[in-house]
């Protein structure tokens, strides 16, 4: 079988992209769509689902086959396509008020069932289509159209909630940095089993910067953290590091520490603890922020699992004979004319 | 000994032939009154009467032991002829406990058999039920031919010596009840004994109590002659064939594995445990070599979710809920109708609002399945109107979804769904195929592919599954644009496909056999119903006619698009009466659409109509 040779234009549709001049969005999908080029797998084998919010408008402009379904429940529905067609590369694009709000349910139960499907959830913390309400992952006293007073709601920190969920494959990426997320991606892709990616993704109209801290040009060198399996995570020019304490990641003076004592990203660690102790070095990107894989685990997949049984049913019983199902339950038989006979 | 069946002949007491009798167990919930009764049935069953069933039980899986929401009880009707319902009144009533005969004890026939476990009797059980005095001996029960049998004591001593200890020794005791009926109504024994064999083969001990128990209940009756007079109830003349006896909850579940097997479908299963439905759930996670895939997903959303997902793959996918599910559903069952994916959307309903009552048979999701979505969102509605009937609605609900692209709501209740009947097993070659053809091939211009564009006939549009190359699109629940299915605001676009998804249903009428008038010709007066009433409607017709009088009757299992020749029929009549288990819901959309006039005779009490009921309320309008 050869493989397509595709250019990202063959994975553009002929649809008005109608998100605002200068969303991350636009970035996001340009990423998305060199990224599936590159793979030179069939066109028709891709599928996009997402919900509802500005994000989930993606799979109209992805040429490929897509719903565009109702909020929230992009992972349920998700969940349906890769279960049944395994032979499908089955993408999930959410946003933070449909995949943690409405949907948070299907999403940590998709992670956890580990159903194949990768997740990207674009987090820009705020409603963008409602027109400018908090969201789960904004941060306390955020001050919008329906929190006039400050917000009281306590965020998410979507990575800690994945790893919680089990998940086996949980990235961060954000949006500015294409390179980034398509190494995230094609990660996520090789991965077998449910990915999360969150990715920080810039709404200029209601939440502008509010990925300064790692996007900026000062500030990211300082704040950025890139996460390499193998390798002692250190940032800031090498001048600051990740130790381990008390079961916490703490940040010191790369300086400081024996550099024996500097942990080395290991994103598959079968136990989730560290991964998760790292997601905890920031909620919301307010500092020292971690980009990349925090875990990479291999395990069964829900799909292919379901999978699995059905054929074991097949190779025990047969293929499923009608006549005899009907006739399981015990049957008697009414001669002709009449009379009877049990049997 | 209780170690054989005692060989003499149990008609050496004088036997009464009836031409059918109704039968209640009721006990605690613990007692195994549904087993009692499901083995009468079965071996009823295989004896050749013809039968229904009508299973109680209470919504808690165990309500305090001896007290009134605690009883559980299991009733069949068996007749020698073709009966409707499992009967208004029984005519024997088994109370294992004081709780039973009080919650049980006014339905039975007046000089009917009762049949009472005198063991639990005591103190402290006549307290819980509510009784100051003992009924068995202050006189109340005299009205009844009584048989009080020791059955604790005498399962005790049947099964001591069968390795059973402890609380397990009581636990036959159901089997004592159903021997002792076994007797008295001249069923054959070995089916009961072959099943204990088979279903505890894990555990000999367990086999060995209950056929001692069954055995020693049967004994019990020959050598005491418990009655005065046995009754014997001669087998059915049914239509030649092979019978099973079956519910509708797997005659539902059957149904959609033929159906998948017709369509060359594979078969997926979305939803979420919920009563009475989770039986199909059940039954399907069990045939997963017929291609079966099931999901028990997180909630009732995702259970459709994900099957509008394996719509859109490709499969013939359902979802399958209770009224409180439903609710739950029902944006996304918009999402389905919107995108024009074929979706099957069971709704075993029970009685509500909220959680109502669970466990209980009621009509009163009409109305939801026509109007409950937003938006405007008509959506074929088809109901199963016996428990076999199911299997076959189950096919016409998967034609109608594949062949119309359309969600499609299939309707059950509880009556139908844990009710049973003798079923004559379908020749399966002669099941109608279901067409389906997946698009493959660009049916626009320059090789495009648009997935709107519809079939001439059914207004069917193209279901092209992801992996087909070259018909790469994207659905989703924004309005599209006719034919392109692009993303469209147009307004005259929107007007065009609201009466383009709504002419689609209702060309459906085209499509489904015409309504059947069953009865006299000449009748002035039309019963007409839907579902579960079935049965009661038919036998009440009978019991119009044998007092003399005229009827007719006519069941809709097609509620929505209803069939072509309703309103002709309709204004052929003078009256019309539905009865339903609802406030009136059938009879305002009649009103509704036909602007004529019906009379409604409806319940919402838990259970179904007695015959009875509807029979009097026939004669009170043919007067």
């Amino acid at each position: 079988m050869t493989t397509p040779a595709y250019t990202r234009s063959d994975f553009q549709t002929d649809q008005e992209v109608r998100w605002c001049p200068g969303c991350g969005d636009y970035t996001i999908l340009a990423s998305m769509q060199q990224f599936l080029a590159g793979l030179g797998r069939p066109r028709e084998e891709f599928v996009f689902i997402s919900g509802i919010g500005c994000s989930s408008r993606f799979p109209y402009y992805v040429n490929t086959y897509g719903m565009h379904s109702i909020h929230g429940r992009a992972p349920a529905i998700a969940s349906g396509v890769a279960t049944t067609r395994p032979d499908l590369s089955v993408w999930v694009i959410t946003g933070d008020g449909d995949a943690l709000s409405i949907g948070g349910n299907h999403l940590i139960h998709t992670l956890r069932r580990n159903v194949n499907l990768k997740i990207l959830l674009f987090n820009n913390q705020i409603y963008g289509l409602t027109k400018g309400q908090y969201s789960p992952t904004s941060e306390v006293g955020k001050a919008t159209k329906s929190s006039p007073f400050g917000s009281i709601d306590y965020p998410f920190n979507p990575v800690s909630l994945a790893l919680g969920a089990e998940a086996s494959f949980v990235a961060r990426t954000v949006d500015m940095d294409r390179s980034h997320t398509q190494s995230i991606l094609q990660a996520a892709y090789e991965h077998e089993g449910s990915a999360l990616i969150e990715i920080y993704q810039n709404c200029n109209v209601f939440n502008d910067k509010a990925f300064i801290q790692i996007t900026g040009k000062e500030e990211r060198v300082h704040n950025r953290i890139d996460l390499e399996h193998g390798k002692p995570i250190v940032f800031d020019g090498g001048a600051k590091a990740i130790v381990m304490r008390n079961g916490e990641a703490k940040i010191v003076d790369s300086n400081s520490v024996d550099p024996s004592a500097i942990l080395v990203h290991d994103e598959t660690r079968p136990d989730p603890s560290i991964a998760f102790a790292l997601s905890r070095l920031s909620h919301g990107p307010y500092g020292p922020t971690p980009l990349g894989i925090f875990r990479n685990v291999k395990r069964p997949t829900y799909d292919a699992e379901v999978n699995v049984q059905v054929a074991a049913a097949r190779e025990k019983l047969g293929e499923g004979d009608l006549a005899k199902l009907i006739a399981s339950r015990g049957t008697w038989t009414v001669a002709e004319p009449s009379g009877n006979g049990a049997s | 000994m209780a170690d054989e069946i005692a060989t003499a002949d149990p008609s050496s007491t004088p036997t009464e032939v009836l031409d059918k009798v109704v039968v209640r167990f009721a006990g605690d919930s613990g007692d195994g009154m549904q087993v009692a009764g499901s083995r009468f049935t079965d071996a009823s069953a295989l004896f050749g009467n013809d039968l229904a069933t009508l299973p109680s039980f209470p919504a808690e899986i165990r309500a305090p032991a001896g007290t009134l929401p605690g009883v559980s009880s299991f009733q069949v009707q068996i007749a020698d002829f073709d009966i409707l319902t499992a009967g208004d009144a029984p005519d024997c009533l088994v109370a294992m406990n004081p709780a039973a005969l009080m919650k049980n004890l006014e339905d039975l026939r007046q000089g009917g058999t009762l049949v009472i476990n005198s063991d639990a009797f005591d103190e402290r059980n006549l307290t819980k039920a509510g009784y100051v005095e003992n009924p068995l001996e202050d006189g109340s029960l005299d009205g009844y031919r009584t048989i009080k049998v020791p059955m604790d004591t005498l399962t005790k001593e049947a099964v001591k010596d069968t390795g059973v200890s402890g609380r397990s020794v009581l636990r036959s005791k159901n089997f004592f009840a159903l021997g002792l009926l076994a007797w008295l109504f001249h069923r054959p024994t070995q089916p009961t004994i072959e099943w204990a064999e088979k279903k505890f083969a894990k555990s000999p001990e367990v086999v060995a109590a209950n056929v001692a128990a069954f055995k020693a209940g049967y004994n019990f009756g020959i050598t005491t002659e418990a009655t005065k007079i046995t009754f014997e109830i001669k087998p059915a003349v049914l239509r030649p064939g092979t019978y099973t006896n079956i519910n509708g909850n797997t005659a539902l579940a059957w149904g959609l594995i033929a159906a998948s097997k017709l369509s060359g479908l594979p078969l997926f299963y979305g939803t979420y445990p919920i009563t009475p439905a989770s039986d199909i759930l059940h039954e399907l996670s069990r045939h997963k070599n017929f291609g079966v895939r099931t999901f028990q997903a997180e909630d009732e959303i995702a259970g459709v979710g994900t099957a509008i997902g394996a719509a859109f793959a490709g499969n013939l996918a359902v979802t399958g809920s209770s009224g409180p599910g439903i609710a739950l559903k029902s944006e996304a069952i918009s999402l389905a109708f919107m995108t024009e994916l074929p979706l099957i959307v069971i709704n075993v309903q029970r009685g509500g609002p909220s959680t109502g009552l669970p466990t209980k048979p009621e009509q009163s999701d009409l109305l939801f399945s026509l109007y409950g979505r937003h938006g405007e969102s008509p959506l074929p509605v088809i109901a199963a109107s016996t428990p076999s009937d199911a299997f076959e609605m189950a096919i016409e609900a998967a034609r109608i979804a594949l062949t119309y692209m359309t969600p499609v709501i299939l309707l059950s209740d509880n009556y139908v769904a844990n009710g049973s009947e003798p079923w004559l097993l379908p020749d399966v070659n002669s099941l109608k195929p279901i067409e389906v053809s997946f698009a493959e091939h660009p049916n626009g211009p320059d090789g495009s592919f648009l997935p709107y564009m519809r079939n001439v006939d059914t207004f069917a549009r193209p279901w092209a599954i992801p992996g087909t190359p070259g018909l790469e699109h994207r659905i989703g629940g924004l309005e599209k644009e006719a034919i392109s299915g692009n993303v469209s605001y147009e307004p005259n676009n929107h007007q065009l496909m609201t009466d383009t998804r709504a002419w689609k249903v209702a060309n459906i009428a085209n499509d489904i056999p015409q309504l059947e008038v069953n009865g006299d010709e000449d009748a002035k007066i039309l019963v007409l119903g839907w579902g579960s009433t079935f049965g009661t409607i038919r036998a009440a017709a009978r019991r119009v006619r044998i007092a003399g009088e005229k009827v007719a009757t006519a069941h809709l299992r097609y509620l929505n698009p209803m069939p072509n020749n309703l309103g002709e029929i309709l204004r052929s009549y003078d009256k019309i009466l539905i009865p339903e288990l609802n406030t009136g819901q059938l009879l305002k959309v009649i009103r509704a659409e036909f602007l004529i006039d019906v009379t409604g005779i409806n319940k919402v009490a838990g259970e179904p109509f007695k015959v009875s009921e509807v029979t009097e309320k026939i004669l009170e309008m043919i007067k």
